[in-house]
């Protein structure tokens, strides 16, 4: 396990720290025992781990003010907190800080079926907004696997994605105006339910910074209207390169699926006890496609998904025959982290997107990776928009094990960037691949993402030394920078 | 033009404090504050330079005329799906010959302006991946990349869209392509603004192929796009009349050379689809589901961007003869802490200021 040391000195001390605190919330809002403390230690990152000096608790706006505006005076570090799903270490504490949790900023605001809209607080689950929507055959598009958990707010802060995004968009996408209070305790709306708000695309910055520049305590979402039908089409491949290229085939012939999702053996074997999703254990590859509309558009489609699959060599397709069916065969791709979980003391999930005709490539080299650290790694995939998560499975009981996971999920990161991708496509930098930001960026762009963050939060307090490295950091690291895979990757010879 | 000819010239006007107006093909000289500075001609730094059909991307420098790049795509049967315009053939004002080609995708990106598909398929930055900035010291700045999903650092590539390059200018960029529909219908209806308002977005909360509505005069016209059997099921369900060579039409509102768009000052107002009618006269189209109304003819700046506030939204003077523009800022002007942010990212990415001042915002 790793204990973070922190690379900024602790400005004010903590008794009054905690006097300040009290000052602006009530008893009840601030944690401040080790018990209490110790639930926030770390993120679904488990192996990265940092206990604070307080949790706050805020249950409205104006205690979110004070409480910034508390730390801002006295140079404390600041980290938001949603359900603590992230991936990436996103909502890791500081050891001289505070956990901002916007836990109790729960309530749906209003849902709106005409304008398609939905305001809620930061808080509210992700899934308990389209619930909220489905009354008027609406929801919310974005749906990551952790969705009957993770927040709005922390979707705002990763511009999280799911199984749904290649069709319908990211958080980005679909978020419409945020209500952000910046580290000196300043409200700004950004974005409006009105289109193309004036000024800069703030709510295209903000979206994704990883609780970096400001705390948001309420949502605008985009609403769209349930499809008539859903249906998925399951494909069995006995190559996960033949897989794969049927992938980029569904694309060329312009179809783009409501989802397209690939997971590899490993990865059905360790679902299949555990969902009983009727996978098919023998191949060394499965696709999901979906398709969704009309009943008319869904048969149009389904048949042209069939005979593109057909065509790429799958030697099974099953078509969802009912709702339930459709479900069954999602819940095994939705339960793959847990699954794998099962199966595994630990394991370690990653997150790099390459292009899709990579993807045989990529798994090779995957392969290869296996063997040369000596750790099994599952493969689950948004295939359909080049997102990989291969779950690297590991024991954080056994000396050195955590270690080599983690060296083996740098060579995959590393591996995309040099494969023309990108280091994180929905998870985040975090803590976690800080390093290898060094390897996507060169110094220009981290010094402009420096700025960027100086222009919101000038003091560095909003979760300090998360998602962009100091330039110190790149030069210990001492990786090249590598673009848009043009520089030859010094390790690739060995695949 | 080469990439570091631009990173030249920047450089030099950093050096000089020269200010510089950034232009693709002026067809957008008319929009946002009034032009100063030096003529900076980018038309010239042209090409596609990546296209993989496969990948769903397309990479090109910031010169390429967009009929250039929508060409390429047709030949695969895929499209830019936010539908910008070219503003070719509707020049209003002399221009020097490399107007004559239209819009480029520089410009498209700094104006951050979709056409009709908007409300279904997206704004411009929503298909943004990546762009080759160089900012206002002329240092060359890569933000994003080639692969749909890409959460690395902050999303500099799409607050560049929309900046009408007061952030950098454009030197290549990467947009997402999409398949065009297979089926395209349009059907009109005959109603009064209202109307047309209420079943927009009655319409919109239902699983229906719609891709673009223009209300004017009385007349809303209603393109369905998708699969046959869905574009045919909607038009069963929704009745109206069928419209023949409904394409030019959609054309005309894309390009603005519909009649709809003639009278100046030209006023566009962005509300949120359902907000009830403003008590502004003028009215000239609605487009985006309700979404975007235009105003025409002598409205009081102060009157219409109170109206358009009041219900949620923002009032861009949009065309206007100089004297107007002169004395009314052309974007609903920003709360004040919001305006000083922007001040201060503007500082981020041109700390001299050199780069079009003032075609945003009068502060900067
Ligand atoms: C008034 C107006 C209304 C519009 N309305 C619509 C609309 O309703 N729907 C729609 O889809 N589109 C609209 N557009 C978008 C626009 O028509 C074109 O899409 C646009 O791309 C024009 O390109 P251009 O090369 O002529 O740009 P120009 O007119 O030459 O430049 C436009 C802006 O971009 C900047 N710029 C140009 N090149 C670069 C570069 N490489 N880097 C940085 N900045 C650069 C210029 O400085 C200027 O601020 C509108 C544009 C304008 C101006
Ligand atoms: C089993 C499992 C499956 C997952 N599947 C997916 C998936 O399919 N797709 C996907 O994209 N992700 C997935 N994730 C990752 C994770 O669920 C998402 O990143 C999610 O958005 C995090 O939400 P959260 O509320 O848990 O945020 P947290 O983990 O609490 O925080 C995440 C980040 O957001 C910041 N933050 C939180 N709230 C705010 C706020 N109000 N204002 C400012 N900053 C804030 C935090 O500081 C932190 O940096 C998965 C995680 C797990 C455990």
């Amino acid at each position: 396990m790793c204990r973070m040391s922190s690379e900024s000195p602790v400005v004010a001390d903590r008794a009054t720290l905690l006097r300040r605190l009290r000052q602006v919330l009530p008893t009840h809002c601030l944690l401040v025992e080790d018990e209490d403390l110790r639930p926030y230690e770390c993120d679904g990152l488990t192996a990265y781990r940092e206990m604070p000096l307080a949790v706050c608790l805020p249950e409205n706006e104006g205690q979110v003010v004070d409480v910034l505006r508390t730390c801002h005076q006295l140079g404390v570090p600041v980290v938001a907190r949603g359900a603590g799903t992230g991936l990436s270490g996103g909502a890791m504490p500081h050891a001289a800080g505070v956990v901002l949790s916007l836990a109790r900023f729960n309530r749906i605001l209003a849902v709106d079926r005409d304008s398609r809209t939905a305001v809620v607080q930061p808080g509210v689950r992700n899934l308990a907004v389209s619930e909220a929507a489905a009354p008027y055959g609406l929801y919310y598009a974005p749906d990551p696997s952790s969705q009957i958990a993770c927040t709005i707010g922390g979707n705002v802060a990763e511009n999280s994605g799911g199984v749904h995004c290649l069709k319908y968009g990211l958080t980005v996408h679909n978020v419409l105006r945020i209500r952000m209070v910046s580290i000196e305790g300043e409200i700004f709306e950004i974005g409006s339910a009105a289109p193309d708000a004036p000024g800069y695309d703030l709510l295209a910055l903000c979206i994704g910074s990883e609780g970096l520049l400001g705390v948001v305590t309420e949502v605008t979402v985009k609403l769209v209207p349930k499809p008539e039908l859903a249906q998925v089409v399951m494909a069995s491949f006995d190559d996960v390169a033949k897989a794969g290229d049927a992938v980029a085939a569904i694309i060329a012939a312009g179809i783009i699926p409501a989802g397209l999702e690939m997971m590899d053996k490993p990865a059905t074997a360790a679902v299949e006890p555990f969902v009983k999703a009727g996978y098919d254990l023998d191949a060394a590859a499965i696709l999901l496609c979906e398709s969704d509309g009309t009943p008319e558009e869904v048969a149009e489609e389904i048949a042209r998904v069939r005979a593109v699959l057909t065509a790429s060599g799958a030697r099974d397709l099953r078509v969802s025959q009912s709702e339930a069916e459709r479900l069954r065969f999602w819940a095994g791709r939705k339960a793959a982290f847990p699954a794998v979980g099962r199966i595994t003391p630990d394991y370690y999930c990653m997150d790099g997107t390459i292009p899709r005709k990579r993807l045989a490539e990529m798994l090779a080299a995957i392969a290869a990776m296996e063997r040369k650290y000596g750790l099994r790694c599952a493969n689950v995939f948004h295939a359909g928009d080049g997102n990989l998560h291969p779950l690297i499975m590991y024991d954080m009981s056994l000396p050195g094990d955590w270690e080599k996971a983690e060296a083996f999920g740098a060579e995959i990161l590393e591996l995309s960037v040099a494969l023309g991708g990108s280091i994180t496509g929905e998870h985040g930098v975090g803590i976690e691949k800080i390093k290898q930001m060094c390897v996507q960026y060169a110094t220009p762009e981290l010094e402009t993402f420096h700025a960027v963050k100086a222009a919101f939060d000038d003091k560095r307090l909003l979760n300090p030394e998360k998602a962009v490295p100091s330039l110190h950091r790149c030069a210990e690291y001492g990786r090249m920078h590598v673009h848009r895979g043009e520089l030859k990757f010094p390790d690739l010879e060995r695949f | 033009m080469t990439r570091d000819e631009i990173v030249a010239a920047i450089r030099a006007a950093h050096a000089g404090r020269t200010p510089l107006r950034l232009r693709g093909a002026g067809s957008k000289d008319f929009y946002g504050g009034l032009l100063a500075g030096e003529v900076l001609d980018l038309s010239g730094h042209r090409g596609i330079v990546a296209y993989e059909p496969t990948e769903l991307y397309l990479t090109a420098k910031c010169g390429t005329p967009l009929a250039e790049i929508e060409a390429t795509l047709a030949e695969h049967g895929q499209m830019l799906a936010f539908e910008p315009p070219h503003f070719s053939a509707n020049l209003t004002v002399d221009r020097d010959i490399s107007a004559k080609t239209g819009a480029t995708l520089g410009g498209c990106l700094a104006a951050g302006l979709a056409g009709p598909r908007r409300m279904q398929a997206g704004a411009v930055r929503d298909f943004v991946l990546g762009v080759t900035l160089v900012d206002g010291r002329g240092q060359v700045l890569d933000f994003g990349g080639r692969v749909m999903k890409n959460v690395a650092g902050y999303d500099v590539s799409r607050l560049i869209a929309g900046s009408l390059g007061t952030l950098g200018a454009i030197a290549e960029a990467t947009l997402k392509v999409l398949p065009k529909p297979v089926a395209e219908t349009t059907l009109a209806f005959a109603c009064a603004a209202d109307e047309a308002v209420r079943r927009l977005n009655d319409w919109g909360a239902q699983p229906l192929p719609l891709s673009a509505a223009f209300w004017h005069d009385g007349r809303l016209l209603l393109r369905l796009s998708g699969a046959a059997a869905a574009v045919d099921a909607a038009r069963r369900r929704l009745g109206g009349e069928l419209t023949v060579d409904a394409e030019k039409t959609w054309i005309s509102v894309r390009e603005q050379t519909h009649p709809a768009f003639a009278a100046t000052p030209l006023w566009r107002v962005a509300l949120p689809s359902t907000a009830p009618a403003l008590a502004v006269d003028g009215l000239a189209a609605i487009e985006w589901g309700g979404a975007l109304r235009w105003y025409a003819g002598d409205i009081d700046a102060a009157t219409i961007r109170a109206a358009a506030t009041a219900a949620g939204g923002h009032a861009t003077l949009y065309r206007a003869p100089e004297s107007l523009r002169c004395r009314v800022d052309p974007f609903t002007p920003l709360a004040p802490a919001l305006l000083a942010l922007h001040r201060r990212l503007k500082k981020v990415f041109d700390p001299a200021g050199i780069l079009n001042p003032g075609r945003l915002y009068a502060e900067f």
